[in-house]
């Protein structure tokens, strides 16, 4: 199996603080991975990388056979950002023809993509006037609408209810299986579960990179939740030990 | 660069305002109030206003739409669909550019009215062709679009954004031979003044409004301002950065 995503090395600053410290890993093509950690952790930082808007300080980011953020990538990469990024001003089927156009495509698939979010009743609605979770999935419409080969979403089913969240996650699963990789993230552990593998970081460090099985039996705990917790301490102890033994 | 990519950014800026209908009455209003205004404070001296009434269609329009854009660009950056953008196909310049037909359609709309009512109503009179007034007025509003995009780069806040406008465009405003002519001025502002696009563009009209036919000057007068336009494109989408820290 390749890999869609590659990172060797990444280390990224954002203003004087290092918040990705010499970070290596990769994501298989066609999985869901799944990208948690707490906040401030580094996630979105880590994303923004992969798509190619974040300064680096040293490291390699591959893409697709591509370095990250280059021309070829263009039409091949979606990205959500944690913030809703879609025009108030426009409705959400306006918004979703305008993305859709950026690729060549017509209203027929702006259209699919509104519905695939759950938006078809409220299509003709200004997005400043939508309820918050309402504008998070209008921007993930505008993400997915041109069924990128690389789907890099920002914490996609924050201020979704359960139902809806379990449809965005089949949705995600659907778009894996008819070829897309996908990178979430999300601080919610129950999500963990959901995803093919798991990227866990802490404090810009990654801790963990393999399949959520494989993290629940390293940990020795089924709960996802208490695994991570686990995962964390030992490698805190890891690093007073490393403290100890330098003094 | 994309003429296809360009156009649909091009609607879409425009679908934004059609949903804005109170910025499209001040866009409309605002102009045609102020030279009204004009009329009548100089009630006594038609020569005044034949003077005065034709810079200010010039310099309306661009005022207004150094803000507009301004904060239009500013709102696109801080809201995150620029990043967005930039992780799509579009190139740095189609937005510019998309940006900038856009509102050169609201600024050909605003001119016009503004300079109908000015020939139509209020009585304005030029030596020179009024369609040609029409034109370097909605080059000044283009001038001013392209201004405004240029420094939105350097604001964080609407706050900053609506500061440069008393900033950037009221010195040339200043300057611009309005309030005294050029030739009177000391020696180092006229410098200055030589150096700032509004200048070519009050120019221009004066000279419209004193000769029946477009003259050598303000041929050249109109194309440094369609210069200064493309060269503030220019390090407008330079200032467009993909990677940010
Ligand atoms: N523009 C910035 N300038 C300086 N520091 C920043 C900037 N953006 C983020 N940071 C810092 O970088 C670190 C990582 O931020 P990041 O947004 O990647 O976290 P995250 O894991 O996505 O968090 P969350 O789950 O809350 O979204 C944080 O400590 C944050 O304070
Ligand atoms: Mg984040």
């Amino acid at each position: 199996m390749t890999n869609a995503i590659e990172v060797e090395h990444l280390v990224v600053a954002r203003g004087k603080r290092r918040v990705l410290h010499d970070f290596t890993c990769s994501v298989p093509s066609g999985s869901v991975t799944g990208l948690l950690g707490p906040s401030g952790s580094g996630k979105t930082t880590f994303m923004r990388a992969v798509v190619g808007v974040q300064q680096i300080v040293s490291g390699t980011v591959t893409v697709l056979g591509h370095p990250a953020g280059s021309k070829p990538l263009r039409d091949k990469v979606g990205y959500l950002t944690q913030a809703p990024s879609v025009y108030a001003d426009l409705t959400v089927k306006e918004n979703a023809r305008y993305f859709a156009s950026l690729y060549g495509l017509g209203a027929a698939e702006a259209d699919a993509a509104v519905s695939d979010v759950g938006l078809s009743q409220a299509k003709d609605q200004l997005v400043g006037t939508l309820s918050g979770g309402q504008r998070a999935r209008a921007s993930l419409a505008c993400a997915i609408v041109s069924k990128p080969q690389l789907l890099v979403l920002d914490e996609p089913t924050v201020g979704q209810d359960p139902v809806l969240r379990n449809e965005l996650w089949q949705r995600f699963h659907a778009l894996a299986r008819a070829g897309s990789t996908l990178l979430v993230s999300s601080h919610v552990m129950d999500e963990a579960g959901r995803c093919d593998r798991l990227l866990l970081v802490r404090e810009g460090l990654l801790i963990a990179d393999e399949s959520p099985a494989a993290v629940r039996e390293r940990a020795g705990t089924d709960d996802l939740e208490e695994a991570f917790l686990r995962l964390v301490q030992a490698q805190e102890s890891v690093q007073e030990s490393d403290k100890e033994k330098v003094a | 660069m994309s003429a296809r990519l360009t156009f649909a950014t091009a609607g879409r800026i425009l679908r934004q305002l059609r949903h804005d209908r109170r910025t499209i009455a001040l866009i409309l209003v605002v102009p045609t109030v102020l030279l009204t205004l004009l009329r009548y404070l100089y009630d006594n001296n038609p020569l005044l206003f034949d003077r005065i009434g034709l810079i200010m269609l010039g310099v309306f329009p661009l005022v207004i739409m150094f803000l507009l854009t301004s904060v239009a660009m500013l709102r696109e950056r801080t809201t995150g669909t620029l990043e967005r953008l930039l992780t799509t196909p579009i190139g740095k310049v189609d937005i510019l550019l998309g940006y900038g037909i856009a509102f050169a359609v609201a600024a050909a709309v605003q001119a016009t009215i503004a300079s109908a009512l000015a020939y139509l109503l209020l009585g304005l009179d030029t030596l020179g062709p009024a369609w040609l007034v029409g034109v370097i007025a909605v080059g000044n509003s283009v001038l001013g679009m392209a201004l405004g995009l240029l420094v939105s780069a350097f604001a964080n806040s609407e706050f900053q954004a609506v500061q440069f406008m008393p900033a950037v465009v009221l010195p040339q405003v200043l300057l611009c031979g309005l309030l005294q002519p050029r030739d009177q001025m000391a020696g180092w502002l006229q410098a200055i003044s030589d150096v700032l696009p509004m200048s070519y563009a009050v120019q221009a009209l004066t000279e419209l409004g004193a000769n029946t036919e477009p003259t050598g000057v303000m041929w050249r007068d109109l194309g440094v301002i369609v210069g200064c336009v493309i060269v503030a494109l220019l390090l407008g989408a330079a200032t467009l950065r993909r990677r940010t820290p």
